[in-house]
């Protein structure tokens, strides 16, 4: 047995070396942040959000660029995605906790699972298997599609454990004073677990809002505002991730900057969102 | 008028109210929860269907093992290059990640008083919610000049005056490299190995620290007689779910792994993974051979996610030390 002060010496020596490893995984965290916050608003303008892109000579040329389309396209696909992964997720989470016993469970739950941990360009490339190569061309749709393939999991998982919160008892109250199952579900359970749903679809929006991978060959990308408005909807359209991916690897040092800003933008909405679900779980844990 | 209410208090809800309406629901939901069954069979099928041709052309153990990857002049397809690559990465990642995850962790759930805690936490999560095309951009702009010039070169130089048989595994110190991706990887993974350990270490009994408090242990023996073996199922796991993450990492890769499709794959030179080489040239792909390869390495990169996530699944139910997690 080694000697009392030996051993409260190594103790000191544990408790050093697991605070710099903290410090060392932080810092790269600050100075990212650092590199971000300084070099976007560095390169925010008003050109920014009210003038398209273009070719890269019209910036050589002198006239102002901006990325309106890719803020525009980000809110069309992001919204879309939202839209088309909302009733699959709520359906398989409530299929998960109001069903428990169906036989289909526990394939859904393993699947649902592991549609959850492919890595998001396999969805972009299943987008595009049923989306693009039906329709021929590359859409804001595919986009949505591909992006509602990473959300519909997170909000399922989300959904499924928020009505499990829920007790028993509630259920069989609403049942007992006669109403129908459906009834139950829809105006007792779903409103009591709001808190969770609304978490689930805030981290699932911002999971989904980052990723760049599925959208390279879905929504594509696209350098102009679409002619028509359908062009949002069933032509190529710029997305934020996607664009920040083309500015940072191009050869001009304009896009560069141009880079820098969007990557400002797309941290403060994902940030936003995260800071907003933290917000609801705050306020659920004081109720 | 009371033969009114009566009649109001008999009449029993519409079909649609009652039991069709619970019919319509639940056959609706189970409609929904099908479709999510049906996307993840058809991702399987269908990338295995798109990447067919290459399968069979250079058969399933041929296009795994080919190290040929030639979409120009031969139109000679093999994965391994990529394999080799997202293994090396992925795995390396998880090496350089395990210490220090494990590490935030113990310094979170036991040596931090809780508000520090918590603002630790929240910034671990704050890693993960970076957008991986953000640390991507930095990474371009920011990192790989100066690892290229503080570490790479450095290295190098020393190793052309004093061990030139090193030179050959270092290779050219471009910054853009295996390197470069791994250190990126690691950062990018660390905050899911720590979120699995942190609830891990939260769901050690009281009983298990006490006891080990009470025969005389100091406090870094509690946690190492007592609560490290007690979740190690919880650490697993978490580092399962991590090398999944690193696998299937694809922007941040892509951008600063340099892009080299033939083996051998240098410490500093470039490379490219599984999910890199798809984001790369699947807009560039004219020949449909070199589109369906690209989705046979889809294929191929579905089944070793799929093996990493079941083996996590498989653990993380064995010791039951902690539920599903939404995120």
């Amino acid at each position: 047995m080694r000697s009392l002060r030996s051993r409260y010496a190594r103790d000191n020596v544990v408790l050093v070396f697991i605070i710099l490893n903290t410090v060392a995984v932080l810092i790269p965290l600050f100075i990212i942040l650092g590199y971000v916050i300084v070099q976007g608003f560095n390169y925010i303008s008003l050109d920014l959000f009210t003038k398209e892109l273009g070719s890269p000579t019209r910036n050589m040329m002198g006239e102002p660029t901006g990325l309106v389309h890719t803020i525009i396209g980000t809110a069309v696909v992001d919204i879309m995605a939202v839209l088309i992964s909302i009733p699959f997720g709520i359906g398989a989470g409530v299929m998960l906790s109001e069903y428990p016993d169906h036989w289909a469970n526990p394939i859904l739950r393993v699947l649902n699972d592991t549609l959850n941990g492919m890595p998001a360009v396999l969805k972009g490339l299943l987008a595009f298997v049923l989306v693009v190569k039906p329709m021929g061309s590359f859409s804001g749709l595919s986009g949505g599609v591909a992006l509602a393939f990473v959300m519909f999991p997170i909000i399922a998982r989300a959904t499924e454990s928020a009505l499990m919160n829920i007790p028993w008892s509630i259920r069989e109250a609403g049942l007992a004073i006669g109403l129908p199952r459906w009834r139950v579900i829809l105006s007792t359970i779903i409103p009591a677990a709001k808190v969770g749903l609304v978490t689930g679809f805030l981290i699932a929006f911002a999971r989904a809002a980052g990723e760049a991978a599925p959208l390279v060959f879905t929504s594509f990308g696209n350098n102009y505002l679409p002619v028509k408005w359908t062009g949002w909807i069933f032509g190529p359209v710029d997305t934020l991730p996607q664009r920040l991916y083309n500015l940072a690897i191009s050869p001009y040092e304009h896009w560069h900057g141009m880079g820098w800003a969007a990557a400002i933008i797309l941290l403060a909405v994902i940030t936003a969102s995260f800071a907003a679900a933290r917000f609801f779980i705050r306020d659920k844990k004081q109720e | 008028m009371s033969d009114n209410n009566t009649k109001k208090i008999n009449v029993s809800p519409s079909a649609l109210y009652g039991w069709l309406g619970d019919r319509i629901f639940a056959v609706s939901v189970f409609v929904l929860g099908f479709i999510v069954i049906f996307t993840t069979l058809a991702m399987a099928i269908s990338l295995y269907y798109e990447g067919s041709e290459a399968i069979t052309r250079f058969g399933f153990w041929g296009f795994l093992t080919g190290e040929k990857w030639d979409p120009a002049i031969t139109m000679e397809f093999g994965a391994w290059p990529f394999i080799v690559g997202t293994v090396s990465t992925s795995l390396g990642a998880l090496a350089l990640s395990f210490i220090p995850a494990i590490a935030i962790a113990v310094f979170t759930a036991e040596y931090a008083p809780h508000w520090l805690s918590h603002i630790i936490e929240n910034l671990v999560n704050l890693i993960a919610a970076v957008p991986s095309v953000v640390i991507g951009i930095w990474g371009v702009f920011v990192f790989t000049p100066w690892i290229r010039d503080t570490v790479e070169i450095p290295v190098y130089i020393w190793s052309l005056e004093n061990a030139p048989g090193l030179t050959p595994i270092l290779g050219n110190p471009i910054g853009y490299g295996m390197m470069t991706a791994t250190i990126i990887l690691t950062i990018m993974i660390i905050p899911f190995t720590t979120a699995l350990t942190v609830d891990a270490f939260r769901m050690v009994p009281k009983e298990q620290r006490e006891a080990a408090s009470a025969l005389g242990a100091t406090k870094w023996e509690v946690i190492r007689m007592a609560v490290i073996p007690y979740s190690r199922g919880g650490i697993l796991a978490g580092t399962m779910l991590s090398l999944g993450r690193a696998i299937g990492e694809t922007m941040a890769v892509a951008m600063l792994i340099g892009n080299k499709n033939t083996l051998p794959f240098t410490l500093f030179g470039p490379g490219s993974t599984m999910a890199s080489v798809i984001v790369n040239e699947f807009r560039e792909a004219v020949e449909n051979i070199h589109l369906t390869s690209l989705m046979a390495v889809g294929f191929y990169l579905f089944l070793i996610s799929l093996i990493v996530n079941l083996a996590a699944a498989y653990i993380q139910r064995k010791y039951a030390v902690t539920g599903g997690r939404a995120v």
